[in-house]
């Protein structure tokens, strides 16, 4: 009984940290179809950021949830400034663009931190669930997760901001016609995107040990929790991580952690071949 | 529709001769060491540059196969005497495995942004199983697969048919530039070949080539297999220079690196992509070995820059300067002609 | 009476809840010219393509024979190699590509590497683009691109040909020369061309094929069909 708790807990964590990193890459890419390839780097700079406030004395929670998100939000709203406008449309040179990005900010990364791995404990003890002890962060990762992905839903549902963001994943002539410039909400779309990338780092950074090179653990399981998820942003993430968070967790349950890994992005390969058009082009296909 | 066509030059033999010529003699005057490591880059670059430049596909996880190459060598050779068979199997494995994954993705009518995450999945999968298999319960016949130290020490090239005959130091470099050599005819014979012509056709418009009745996931999935057998090629000759194998072959820096040599060195060409391998690894290597820039800091704003302002690449920048220069060359010829010509009826006329 | 060499048996496409294509009966005999109207959405554009194997799955039902083989499921390739040219409504061209190697491509298939240089030279003379034959497709205007595209169509020696709005964008000078040119291939091809321009369509002076909401209202000679009352009704919404 408890072994299946501290599964299910497991699993909800995976579901967690996935739908947490993915959501800035997903509303860049449903909102304006770019596949920000330096968004791992992004996550990265946001645990850094984190790190380094948290290292200055700043109360921990306050770098996490505020000052990583805007750091990174400013990197990426120059970014998009001076990188990402000229590119619109052209996915394959953004791909490679913001592949060029992530070297470069893995590269000044390094320069400023140097490439031993740097950490802050986790500011929440672990607890206890009947013979195992369990980490007590993870929870308030599941927690952050849920409301940020709530929040999420919400705004796209229920407010002004969120219609005008689901006008433009239909097109930018849809912006226009709601009245607004769509390079402004294309720039603010970005940024929004970065600043959650840098939340999501943040939030991560008490976790694990950070090292410049890590973005590239980041973006491969956001990238593949996006693209399989397909157009709608909140379903098709929140779907995919689910389907992947309890493939992997089961799996590396039953055998080791990296098969873990490998069974969930095989899964991807399967996912991707079936269904070309991300889960959300086949089901779910009028969510948000 | 013979010789020039479908944006492909002639081939240059005299360049090419020329070439081969300083390439042999650059051990008279240089070492061989980081030459022959610079040539199987741009081996690299080059079944790349075939793919992606003429017949539009784009992988995200080119360093698969050439991490496929490098491991089916070190494996092989530890099981097999002889080096023969291994360098053979480096080029077949990770041909059949390019012909799987790709005929899956190319039947599956995957392309573009789909394609290159899949190539990059495939390419993570290959890493991260690789990088945990350390401990003597993952081996393949006599070979450990050592995890991320990899397989060190494995036998190296030898004389085909005399295991004692080590090829190493220059002769070896000859071998790589041969294999070089022999790659670039080869891709040169396929592009001037009326497959190679579909390809590009797939590339320029694959649904109306689709309508002319060609069988276009195929043509795909076979030059795919091609690609991925030459960059197996390099990965094998890259293991024996290397003289170890580490799951760093497949990582994303590596595959990034040779998409980077592809789109610097201009897409749509051979030649640039080679020479773009060879420059960007000279810096490479000449940044390495100290640590105030990263390189990762260069590469990256060069990829960006080089995507900003020049998105085919410099060739075909330096192609159309030599265009250019040709015409003017051309139209002096002409000029000249047509003076000659006037003088002499004038001459005649009088 | 001719051999049918296109045949549709309750032909059925279905996007979603929307049926385009309801159980349509289909017959074209050898050498016809058959045309093609219906307003927007009448689904003619999905029959056509559902013919030539660009509709595949779940959403098709029915069986496509062509010259008694059936078809239905088939690859679009596949069809196309029992002698099939086609035309699609955007013009589909190699663009970075010269006029001459468009024509090369589709003249290989059928005439080998050897042979194909003649037909080239053939097609340029026949649609007079001879002085274009070394110009880049994406360069050049939207009529002269057309032709270029029925020029690849032609060039791999179609017993039957399928075009779709072919008519599209083309001044009057060249929508002439396009039905001279439909008329020629007449002469050994079968056609179908689905098309929305009235002048044209009476012009090519053939047999129609009206569709409305999916199935076919009524077909006929131009001039029976034409001044039949449901037509204009479905056309211009009143009993005029």
């Amino acid at each position: 009984m408890d072994y299946a708790a501290i599964v299910v807990l497991e699993i909800l964590y995976m579901i967690a940290f996935l739908a947490l990193i993915s959501a800035g890459l997903a509303i860049v890419f449903g909102m304006m179809r770019v596949i920000n390839l330096a968004h791992g780097e992004f996550v990265m700079v946001g645990g850094y950021a984190t790190i380094a406030a948290a290292k200055a004395g700043i109360n921990v929670y306050f770098a996490m949830l505020v000052i990583s998100p805007i750091v990174v939000g400013v990197i990426g709203l120059v970014v998009e400034r001076l990188i990402v406008r000229f590119l619109y449309g052209r996915m394959i040179d953004i791909m490679l663009a913001t592949w060029g990005l992530g070297l470069l900010l893995t590269g000044i990364i390094t320069l400023i931190f140097g490439n031993t791995p740097v950490s802050v404990p986790t500011p929440i003890p672990g607890y206890r669930v009947g013979h195992y002890q369990m980490g007590g962060y993870n929870l308030f990762v599941i927690a952050v997760a849920a409301v940020l992905i709530g929040s999420m839903w919400f705004a796209l549902r229920y407010t002004r901001v969120g219609l005008v963001a689901r006008g433009a994943m239909q097109g930018r002539e849809v912006v226009s016609a709601l009245g607004y410039n769509p390079s402004t909400i294309y720039m603010l779309t970005f940024t929004v995107g970065a600043a959650l990338s840098g939340l999501a780092g943040g939030v991560m950074a008490p976790l694990t040990g950070l090292l410049p090179s890590i973005g590239g653990a980041y973006i491969a399981k956001a990238f593949i929790t996006v693209i399989t998820g397909g157009a709608a942003v909140i379903a098709g993430t929140l779907t995919t991580a689910a389907v992947f968070g309890t493939v992997d967790q089961i799996v590396s349950f039953a055998s080791t952690p990296v098969l873990g890994e490998i069974a969930m992005l095989a899964l991807a390969l399967v996912l991707l071949r079936l269904m070309p058009q991300g889960v959300t082009g086949k089901f779910f296909r009028n969510s948000t | 529709m013979t010789g020039a066509a479908f944006g492909i030059g002639r081939i240059r033999w005299n360049w090419l001769v020329a070439a081969a010529i300083l390439l042999a003699a650059l051990p008279l005057v240089y070492e061989t060491y980081t030459p022959t490591l610079l040539a199987i880059w741009a081996l690299f670059a080059l079944s790349l540059a075939l793919m992606w430049g003429y017949a539009g596909i784009l992988s995200f996880g080119h360093a698969a196969y050439f991490g496929l190459g490098a491991y089916a060598y070190a494996i092989a050779s530890f099981n097999v005497g002889e080096s023969t068979v291994p360098f053979l199997l480096a080029i077949i494995v990770p041909a059949i495995v390019a012909a799987i994954i790709g005929a899956m993705m190319f039947y599956g009518r995957i392309s573009d942004v789909y394609l290159g995450v899949m190539t990059l999945v495939v390419t993570l999968i290959l890493n991260r199983f690789m990088n945990a298999t350390a401990g003597d319960a993952y081996r393949i016949g006599n070979a450990r697969l050592g995890g991320f130290n990899g397989i060190p020490a494995f036998p190296t090239l030898n004389v085909p048919g005399d295991p004692n005959m080590q090829v190493y130091g220059t002769a070896y470099y000859f071998v790589v530039i041969v294999c070089l050599i022999g790659a670039y005819l080869i891709c040169r014979w396929i592009l001037a070949s009326g497959f190679g012509r579909v390809l590009i056709g797939i590339r320029e418009n694959e649904l109306r080539m689709e309508l002319l009745g060609y069988n276009v996931p195929a043509y795909k999935t076979a030059i795919f297999t091609v690609s991925g057998a030459m960059a197996g090629l390099s990965g094998c000759l890259f293991a024996n220079w290397a003289e170890i194998v580490t799951p760093t072959v497949f990582s994303l820096g590596q595959t990034a690196e040779v998409l980077i040599w592809v789109i610097v060195g201009g897409l749509g060409t051979l030649v640039g992509p080679m020479i773009a391998a060879v420059v960007l690894g000279m810096l490479k290597l000449a940044l390495g070995t100290q640590t105030l820039i990263d390189n990762s800091l260069i590469l990256g704003a060069i990829l960006i820059l080089v995507v900003l302002l020049i998105p085919r690449g410099f060739a075909p920048t330096f192609a159309a300067w030599r265009r250019r220069l040709a015409q003017v060359q051309v139209h002096r010829r002409q000029a000249r002609g047509t003076r000659r010509r006037r003088v002499a009826l004038q001459e005649a006329s009088q | 009476m001719s051999e049918p060499v296109v045949e549709t048996h309750e032909l059925a496409v279905r996007f979603g809840g929307v049926l385009a294509v309801d159980h349509v009966n289909f017959t074209l005999r050898e050498r016809e010219l058959r045309c093609l109207i219906g307003p927007n959405g009448a689904g003619k554009s999905t029959f056509f393509k559902s013919i030539i194997g660009q509709i595949r799955g779940a959403n098709f039902a029915g069986r496509v024979l062509i010259r008694g083989q059936d078809v239905s499921g088939w690859s679009t390739h596949q069809i196309v190699r029992l002698g099939i040219g086609i035309k699609t409504q955007v013009p589909s061209v190699m663009n970075g590509l010269t006029v001459a190697e468009n024509l090369w491509l589709s003249a290989r298939r059928t005439a080998g590497p050897e042979g194909a240089d003649t037909v080239v030279e053939e097609i340029l003379a026949e649609l007079e683009l001879g002085g274009i034959a070394r110009r880049l497709v994406g360069e050049l205007a939207h009529g002269q691109r057309q032709l270029v595209e029925i020029g690849t169509v032609l060039a791999n020696k179609p017993w039957l040909v399928l075009l779709d709005e072919p008519a599209a964008g083309l001044t009057n000078v060249e929508t002439e020369r396009l039905i001279g040119i439909i008329k020629r291939i007449n002469r050994d091809a079968t056609l179908i061309v689905v098309d929305h321009d009235m002048h044209f369509v009476r012009a090519l002076d053939s047999l129609i094929t009206v569709f409305h909401q999916g199935a076919i209202l009524i077909e006929g000679r131009a001039e029976k069909v034409l001044s039949d009352p449901n037509v204009r009704e479905v056309y211009l919404g009143s009993r005029a």
